[in-house]
């Protein structure tokens, strides 16, 4: 670890709690001037942890992108649908009577058919074409696969339950009059995402096809000229993403029910890799948390100020603001252009 | 043989810089305009009028709009449907404060609005490329339909926030708007308008700014070098492309719905348009109307056909199956031929030429 790193890692640990308290001040300062808002800061730490918890599920979203554009430079749309579409999957074979630890298992399998089947149907035609026709093609893979998903198992909003707890409960009794209120369910949604992240990291890291994938990222045409397979690597990639989905699909699904209003999260975290860069996993993380906590802040506190419902867009807005001060993302690579 | 050139001699500038310097395809023009004026509103019931040739006129203009932006500037933009919706508020804002006003005038000057709303979210392409800046556009597809939907003063606080467009002549004794307006008046208004703007359109990408904007969509860096300042060309291609998109948004309320409602603009909009835009063919003013045919045809003809083999299937899953057959369309589409339906049709063209010899 060099020393610039370091001065990162520093940089970060006192800025994130700093722009908190600020926050935290501009919202009081405006409470006291106006007396349609109300602060308090128990309630603002309590709807900065549900919002964070918030942007978790976000980042699993976007995660399943940053893996597909790191290999191979394509825009994945269709990762909205492709959690739908797992979901559905889920809940179909649970519904069959299958244990949810098998109906897992069995709905990795399918994800990973279909990334063989998009990579043989769709990739390998379209290769060399240019970066919006893929990104076209991905969007009509992500129509496809809506209606395929619905057409299989039918569009009505379905209940996915694999036993994970959704009381609230109270903690920091201790620091504040009558503790926080956390919603269990996002606590253990944070969890998975941390799994998985690490998970991710260990993969990518620690295996051969691991290091693979990452050649690819870094040079798709040195990557092939030392024998890497680019075909096979995209079947991973997308199997991986495919499988995140998964994941992402769980836990969207037992929150807010499976039904199609699933695909379109996937909106949601387009301004989260915006924010963290395209290419960064770490990125699509800290993205998301950023997203998600000053989404709810902006709801919860300035909200009231415009009538409401403003987190259809603040997301957005956030992150077209924030582009243009740093144009490549938090964590994403230097942009350098050359003629 | 029936399509050459030989013996047609090019003795001005102005002949050499004719749209169609080849007489057949003068010719060929002059019949389709016929045709369009003549033909198709004798022969076409009011059915066919209403849903087919409308909406397809409505989106051809959105998509020459998307196409100036996409196809010859390069900024690719999701935000379509927000600036479409701009151009029915503001057209519904000008028709109920100044009753007087022509409807023309109308439309041209919310397209104007938009244009202007268009310049200012096209700030970021400044800075921003590719699909970063195709990001950044949500912001307005998201932020322009929440704004529409959210304050009353847009629908001049209407009860049930849907309001229809208030009637009007565009010539004495024919209602262009309204429940006394007539198929053939709204399509032969229509097939006149579109006409022209595409017309416009397309001188304009052929002269100063259109260069420029191609100069800019094939290399920024190497464009600006040689001298073209692309703070003008991106913002000028932002602000004449969401023109052309927020009349067809005004058109699309007034003339083909008869509502204006900010649901009717959401982000399925922009996509439907981008999707004529990439079929028909980027960097294309034919393509738009190719593109906009082919998409508004496809599901009609889907679910037509679905209906006719198997009439009691669910409407649920009739729209399931037209979803899926569309995406794999779609994909089929973009592997057999990238360049969309325009190429296709160039390359008729020039077989066309040699045939029926095949060298």
């Amino acid at each position: 670890m060099n020393a610039s790193a370091i001065r990162n890692i520093g940089g970060w640990a006192i800025g994130v709690p700093l722009v908190i308290a600020l926050l935290g001040f501009a919202f009081q300062g405006l409470a006291s001037f106006n007396s349609s808002f109300f602060f308090a800061w128990p309630y603002f730490i309590e709807v900065l942890i549900a919002g964070l918890l918030q942007g978790v599920m976000y980042s699993l979203v976007a995660l399943g992108f940053v893996l597909i554009f790191k290999a191979s430079g394509i825009f994945n749309f269709a990762q909205g649908s492709m959690v739908l579409f797992a979901a559905l999957t889920m809940v179909g074979f649970i519904e069959m009577g299958l244990h949810w630890t098998i109906a897992f298992a069995i709905t990795a399998v399918v994800m990973a058919l279909v990334a063989v089947g998009i990579e043989r149907l769709v990739l390998r035609p379209l290769v060399n074409q240019p970066h919006i026709i893929l990104f076209m093609s991905t969007i009509g893979i992500f129509y496809f696969l809506d209606g395929f998903g619905q057409t299989l198992w039918g569009s009505d909003i379905k209940v996915l339950d694999i036993g994970i707890p959704k009381t609230p409960m109270f903690v920091g009794k201790g620091m504040f009059e009558g503790g926080l209120l956390i919603n269990s369910f996002d606590l253990v949604a944070a969890f998975v995402g941390a799994a998985l992240v690490i998970a991710l990291a260990v993969f990518f890291h620690y295996t051969r096809i691991g290091r693979a994938l990452r050649a690819v990222a870094d040079d798709h045409q040195a990557a092939m000229s030392i024998g890497i397979p680019l075909k096979t690597i995209w079947v991973v990639v997308w199997t991986a993403a495919g499988v995140v989905a998964l994941v992402a699909g769980i836990m969207w699904g037992s929150k807010a029910g499976v039904q199609f209003s699933l695909a379109l999260i996937a909106l949601k975290a387009l301004p989260v890799l915006i924010l963290g860069g395209f290419t960064s996993i770490p990125g699509a993380i800290v993205g998301g948390l950023i997203i998600g906590s000053s989404e709810q802040l902006a709801e919860v506190f300035l909200g009231p100020l415009f009538g409401g419902a403003i987190q259809d867009w603040f997301a957005y807005m956030l992150a077209l603001v924030f582009l243009l001060f740093r144009p490549q993302g938090l964590f994403g690579e230097k942009i350098i252009e050359r003629i | 043989m029936l399509y050459r050139e030989a013996g047609q001699f090019k003795t001005s500038y102005a002949k050499d810089q004719a749209i169609f310097p080849i007489r057949q395809d003068r010719i060929l023009m002059a019949i389709l305009i016929a045709i369009a004026v003549l033909g198709v509103p004798a022969l076409a019931s009011e059915y066919f009028l209403e849903t087919i040739f409308v909406p397809f006129l409505i989106f051809a203009l959105a998509a020459i709009g998307l196409n100036i932006l996409t196809g010859y500037c390069g900024q690719l933009s999701l935000g379509t449907g927000g600036f479409m919706a701009c151009g029915a508020f503001f057209a519904y804002k000008l028709a109920t404060a100044f009753p007087e006003l022509h409807l023309v005038i109308i439309f041209l000057l919310s397209g104007l609005g938009t244009a202007l709303v268009g310049a200012a979210f096209g700030l970021p392409s400044l800075r921003i490329k590719g699909f970063y800046l195709a990001v950044a556009t949500l912001a307005a597809q998201f932020f322009l339909v929440w704004m529409f939907n959210k304050f009353d003063w847009w629908t001049n606080y209407s009860a049930s926030g849907v309001i229809s467009a208030p009637p009007r002549e565009v010539v004495p004794g024919f209602f262009l708007t309204g429940n006394d307006a007539s198929a053939v008046t709204k399509y032969l208004f229509l097939v006149c308008f579109v006409a022209l703007m595409a017309l416009i359109a397309k001188n304009l990408v052929r002269g100063r700014f259109g260069r420029s904007w191609m100069a800019i969509r094939d290399m920024d860096i190497a464009a600006e070098i040689i001298g073209i300042r692309p703070l003008w060309a991106k913002l000028s291609a932002f602000a004449v492309s969401s023109f052309y998109i927020g009349v067809a948004g005004a058109l699309w309320a007034f003339v083909y719905t008869g509502s204006v409602e900010a649901l009717a603009f959401q982000i399925d909009r922009s996509f439907q348009v981008l999707f004529m835009v990439i079929i028909g063919g980027l960097g294309s003013i034919l393509g738009s109307f190719l593109g906009a045919a082919f998409i508004v045809l496809l599901p009609i003809l889907l679910n037509n056909g679905m209906l006719a083999i198997d009439p009691t299937i669910s409407t649920a899953l009739v729209s399931h199956i037209e979803f899926m057959i569309f995406g794999a369309l779609i994909v089929l589409f973009l592997i057999v031929e990238p360049h969309g339906l325009a190429r296709l049709w160039q390359i008729g063209k020039e077989k066309l030429r040699l045939w029926p010899f095949p060298h």
